[in-house]
């Protein structure tokens, strides 16, 4: 589904990612590891067209790389950042509406979306009408995921959906992960609490400086401790 | 009595005037954290569209509406001249390019047209006074105060309604993240200039009828009014713009009131030492609004 070929992206002067290449197939979910710095956000970024990035990204054959992060939201790929920007003054319906800005012209399904929603997250139900920035970092987290998935992506890019997160949000957070790949979503996922993503993916790309420093099966990387040792920081 | 309703109306009148043209700059400013300098040539834009078309004979409605679509046009026209070719560059060059359109329209109309004030039609309601609760006030101070609480509300709903609302008041505060949903964002800027120039649209009809002339100049006031109303009432928050624009307009019709008559002739100055102490007080402007710097 996903190709990257030879992914480079400067900031200025400095190259926060040489020569990265790696593939998505259909329902997939892959995970990107790496110690903080290593060029995981950036290559994200990179393939969802916020970056200006070298190389070739491929979306089921078609040269994309030049895309804004519009069009990317067009054909079906979504990202949600790190930085999880919640809209802090928009409702949390608000923020669901415009996450289904794309489909703005199937106003039925996106109530039907709004329904699933809301049955997966009761929490976002209760707090509709509430600002974005009311809510508490993990309300935040399942409200940035679910207003992505309001584009009814077929590509999803998660940025460290941890990141910062009570150890028990982080186990719902990753339950829904894998309950989102069950519906046939693929996904690519950046996480830095690798212990946790190795054991929701299919597959695995450890990062360092920049380049893709091991690939395999998700058993195999979490097999391989000296990896752990070294990349992952335990 | 008398006299609070005639201050009341004064107040009101000249602060929806006030606020309309500080929701004008502030909509821009909003999206693309810059100050659109040539938002004050939109309103002669406008006023010039009326001295133009008053030969032809069309009803003052259907003028009036020509010269609000032509400040549109010429809103829409700074973003494709003055920002888009320089927008992702350097803030610095923005500023310039928008001060050099400005400029270039002032002088295009030095040129073309005339230094000299050139009369634009008003209706006749606009010079007719109407007595309420004794108080004899211009038709025109309630037709400003209408036409402020009408657009006022209409804003408002859109800003809170349509899908395109949403993302322009999303766009404000993470501008990114807004495309990343899909949002175009040359569909955000665009609209935001259009939004200014049909605000500008209509604070020149406003404006212009309080003179009956326009002028080259004739945007500076406006432009400058709307920027301290915009400063004090915090630069982020399109409920500062207006809470700014009213407040304002209380300081001076309040000025216009109570200074005595030597003193009048200074009433800028006690204005601005107004404004000054409230941005020592409040430097953030009144109304906060989302917090980020981030530029787009």
């Amino acid at each position: 589904m996903l190709e990257v070929n030879s992914l480079e992206v400067r900031y200025g002067a400095i190259r926060a990612v040489h020569d990265v290449s790696l593939t998505l197939a259909e329902g997939e979910l892959v995970t990107l590891l790496g110690a903080n710095g290593a060029g995981k956000s950036s290559t994200l970024l990179a393939i969802a067209g916020a970056l200006r990035a070298n190389g070739r990204i491929l979306l089921e054959g078609q040269d994309v790389t030049s895309w804004s992060p519009e069009r990317m939201v067009r054909n079906g790929v979504v990202m949600v950042p790190e930085t999880r920007d919640v809209f802090p003054d928009l409702t949390v319906l608000e923020n669901l509406r415009l996450g289904g800005y794309v489909r703005r012209s199937d106003q039925a399904g996106l109530a039907e979306d709004r329904e699933r929603i809301f049955e997966l997250f009761p929490r976002l139900k209760e707090r509709g009408d509430q600002p974005g920035g009311t809510l508490s970092g993990g309300e935040q987290q399942m409200l940035v995921i679910a207003r992505a998935m309001m584009s009814r992506p077929r590509l999803l890019l998660l940025d460290e959906p941890s990141l910062g997160l009570a150890p028990t949000i982080v186990d719902q957070i990753f339950e829904m992960i894998v309950e989102l790949k069950r519906s046939g979503l693929t996904i690519l996922l950046v996480e830095q609490n690798a212990s946790k993503a190795l054991e929701v993916a299919d597959r695995a790309y450890v990062m360092r400086l920049g380049r893709v420093a091991a690939e395999g099966t998700a058993a195999d990387i979490a097999a391989a401790s000296d990896l752990k040792a070294i990349y992952l920081g335990g | 009595m008398t006299m609070f309703i005639q201050f009341l109306i004064d107040v009101l009148s000249l602060g929806g005037a006030y606020a309309l043209m500080a929701l004008g700059l502030v909509i821009v400013f909003g999206i693309l954290k810059l100050v659109n300098f040539a938002y004050g040539e939109l309103i002669m834009v406008a006023g010039y569209t009326m001295y133009m078309v008053s030969g032809l004979g069309l009803p003052w409605l259907v003028m009036a509406g020509i010269a609000v679509i032509m400040a549109i046009m010429a809103g829409i026209a700074t973003d494709y001249v003055a920002f888009r070719p320089v927008r992702a560059k350097s803030v610095t060059a923005v500023l310039i390019t928008s001060f050099a359109f400005s400029t270039l329209l002032q002088n295009a109309a030095q040129l073309f047209i005339s230094p000299r004030p050139r009369t634009v039609p008003l209706p006749e309601i606009f010079s007719a006074t109407v007595e309420i609760a004794g108080v004899i006030t211009p038709a025109r101070n309630l037709i400003t105060i209408a036409a402020a609480v009408t657009l006022l509300a209409f804003f408002a709903f859109i800003m809170k309604r349509s899908i395109l609302g949403i993302a322009m008041r999303a766009a404000a505060t993470h501008f990114t993240m807004t495309r990343m949903l899909g949002v175009p964002a040359n569909l955000i800027i665009s609209s935001a200039f259009a939004i200014s120039g049909f605000f500008a649209g209509v604070v020149s009809l406003l404006w212009i009828g309080r003179i009956g002339t326009v002028v080259p100049g004739i945007g500076l006031e406006p432009l400058l009014i709307a920027f301290i109303a915009t400063v004090i009432g915090g630069m982020r928050s399109l409920q500062g713009a207006v809470l700014g624009g009213f407040l304002l307009a209380f300081i001076d019709t309040g000025l216009n009131y109570s200074l005595p008559q030597e003193l009048l002739k200074f009433r800028d100055a006690f204005t601005f030492s107004l404004v000054i102490l409230i941005l020592l007080w409040r430097p953030q402007g009144l109304m906060r609004g989302p917090a980020t710097g981030q530029r787009t």
